[in-house]
């Protein structure tokens, strides 16, 4: 069912969280509401289920406008950062309570909850009390319980901040299968660029309140709007230069990078450059030439941090093997297709 | 069990200071079924003369079973409606958001602090006024009330310590503010709960100023005052066997509760269960 935010404003004692933001999530889509702490994307997922109330603007569920409803009446599936699991009833329990608050028969709620528990890899684990499972396990029996009244929207606060790093990889594409397999719309709230980058079809970055960019994640990564959309996507990030634009060139220091035709009519004075690390390095010729200032082995591949003269640090990941020393000094190249230039307030150009 | 200091003169050291609490007790007990000569402490001969209370009133002072009943009723009401009173008002102190709470959570403290006895003349007024002096119903009223700061602070304790996610999940879950607190918070507090209904069970069964000032006539007198009658009268000839023997049938209900329930008190201060 489609989700439609409109000029939506939240206040808390004065203090303006959100300002008319606007947002849309089509039918079956997965969406990020991305940003750092603080951005409002948590106070953004609380009035989608309801537990704050709006200042301004409208809510729409489809055609359905949920605006002032109590958060009883508004169909949400919610999973907590902490699952909130009922410790006294056993999981069972847990996933059929939303049933029972429906005074649905019994017979239909066993059959359901056996349903939703096939359809999470839970079945084995009904009679467990929530005390018993371990952190993804929990994780599942939220989604379940969430899931089991098949909600007009899941929402999902922060998923995957309390699992350990190999569950919480698991529990990325468990996720992402359970919702395709449903085709329910979802909202995942995260601080991490990778859970929403691969999960979800689309990511809206936040900051101070503001959907700074709305794109799919290949595009968010290969075409921000600012300088912080490219510093907020990508691992190891991105790093940036300031350059000048002279003799067709981005001058930085002594050296001089190529610019691509594409910006070649649209860039001059102050820029400031934004290269990833996948984009600079030996393979790309020659053109900076700096002292390599870090050196971290990844294990596939190695992360160089190289020191430019004037004090400039550029990221370089590289194949592991090259075994290049600390201090070492190094001129490498810049893909010049795919450096992303900046004006110095740091707007894309 | 291994331990990181000998327990032998720890043992030895808490048998001595104990000592006189143990030789008190213990002679309670005795001289409640012995007569002895006077002067000495060696008993005499084997007697339940001093149990004689049970089966005659011989005291003046009306069947001790109905002072028994009395006592029950006293301090089960006063643990009912402590309890069903500080069960809500907890939850509202420390759940909702509702004008004057602050004020309101100083207030609970300030008047667990005032000590009953300097507010027993204007309560003594009151129920004069009120037409409740002498009765059982206005003696629970007051001890209720005393009691209910205490047992209020204790129950917020044991509601903070539930995660409001879980209340959260509920109304996500389609249920009612009331259902999710009857259903989700409620059994997370419910060791906070049995222990303030035993400990405010035995606070009014142990309660003797209140009904002494304000109930001192035979009918509605509970145990204390019943056994404190026995001194405090002096047309009686006072027999201290008697007394030791009151005494004792009036702890016995105290010490099964204590033995019964033990580790639920120990709960009142632990607060609440973690998820």
């Amino acid at each position: 069912m489609q989700l439609r935010l409109n000029s939506f404003t939240k206040t808390f004692d004065n203090l303006t969280v959100i300002d008319e933001l606007n947002l849309t999530v089509e039918s079956g889509e997965m969406m990020a509401l991305l940003g750092p702490s603080g951005c409002g994307k948590s106070t953004t997922l609380f009035t989608i289920c309801g537990i704050h109330r709006m200042n301004g603007g409208t809510l729409h569920f489809g055609d359905r406008d949920v605006s002032n409803l109590p958060s009883q009446k508004r169909n949400v599936g919610v999973v907590f950062q902490n699952y909130a699991l009922y410790p006294h009833m056993n999981i069972r329990e847990n996933i059929a309570f939303p049933l029972r608050v429906q005074k649905l028969d019994n017979a239909t709620i066993t059959r359901k909850v056996g349903e939703i528990a096939e359809l999470v890899h839970i079945p084995e684990l009904l009679d467990r009390r929530p005390a018993q499972l371990s952190g993804g396990q929990q994780q599942r029996v939220a989604l379940a319980r969430a899931l089991v009244r098949q909600p007009d929207v899941l929402l999902l606060d922060e998923p995957l901040a309390n699992l350990d790093a190999k569950l919480r990889l698991e529990m990325r594409s468990e996720i992402r299968r359970i919702q395709l397999e449903t085709g329910i719309t979802a909202i995942l709230v995260t601080h991490d660029q990778v859970e929403a980058m691969s999960m979800c079809d689309r990511i809206a970055l936040m900051k101070d309140g503001k959907i700074i960019q709305l794109s799919e994640p290949d595009q968010m990564y290969n075409d921000p709007v600012d300088t912080f959309v490219a510093g907020f996507l990508g691992n190891p990030p991105i790093s940036f230069l300031d350059a000048t634009v002279a003799d067709g060139q981005f001058r930085v220091g002594d050296s001089g990078i190529a610019i691509s035709d594409a910006l070649q009519p649209k860039v001059h004075g102050q820029v400031q450059l934004g290269i990833r690390p996948e984009y600079f390095g030996p393979q790309f010729g020659i053109g900076l030439t700096g002292k390599i200032s870090f050196v971290e082995t990844q294990g596939r591949e190695d992360l160089y941090n190289v020191t430019l003269p004037n004090g400039s640090i550029l990221r370089s990941i590289q194949p592991a093997g090259r075994r290049l020393k600390l201090g070492e000094t190094v001129n490498w190249g810049i893909a010049s297709d795919h450096a992303l230039a900046f004006t110095p307030e740091g707007t894309r150009i | 069990m291994t331990s990181n200091f000998r327990s032998l003169p720890v043992i030895a050291l808490l048998t001595i200071l104990s000592l006189p609490l143990v030789v008190m007790y213990a002679f309670t007990l005795v001289d409640s079924i012995t007569d002895a000569e006077p002067g000495s402490l060696i008993p005499s001969e084997f007697t339940f003369h001093h149990w004689r209370f049970l089966w005659d009133d011989t005291t003046g002072r009306g069947s001790v079973w109905i002072a028994t009943i009395n006592t029950f009723i006293f301090a089960g009401s006063t643990a009912a409606i402590v309890c069903a009173t500080s069960l809500t008002s907890a939850y509202a102190l420390s759940r909702l958001n509702f004008p004057a709470r602050r004020f309101f959570l100083a207030g609970v403290i300030i008047l667990h602090a005032f000590p009953t006895i300097t507010l027993i003349i204007a309560i003594f007024l009151i129920l004069q006024f009120l037409g409740l002096f002498d009765t059982l119903i206005g003696v629970i009223m007051v001890k209720a009330a005393l009691e209910l700061p205490f047992g209020i602070w204790v129950m917020k304790g044991f509601y903070d310590t539930v995660p409001w996610e879980i209340e959260m999940a509920g109304v996500q879950d389609g249920a009612s503010r009331f259902m999710v607190w009857r259903k989700l918070v409620l059994p997370q507090v419910q060791p906070g709960l049995s222990a303030l209904l035993i400990f405010s069970f035995l606070s009014g069964w142990s309660e003797f100023i209140l009904p002494l000032v304000l109930a001192p006539g035979s009918d509605a007198q509970v145990l204390s005052t019943y056994l404190a009658y026995f001194l405090l009268d002096d047309s009686l000839e006072v027999d201290f066997n008697l007394f030791k023997s009151v005494g004792l049938f009036y702890a016995l209900p105290v010490i099964l509760i204590y033995l019964a329930f033990q580790k639920k008190l120990m709960n009142i201060y632990g607060g609440g269960s973690k998820g």
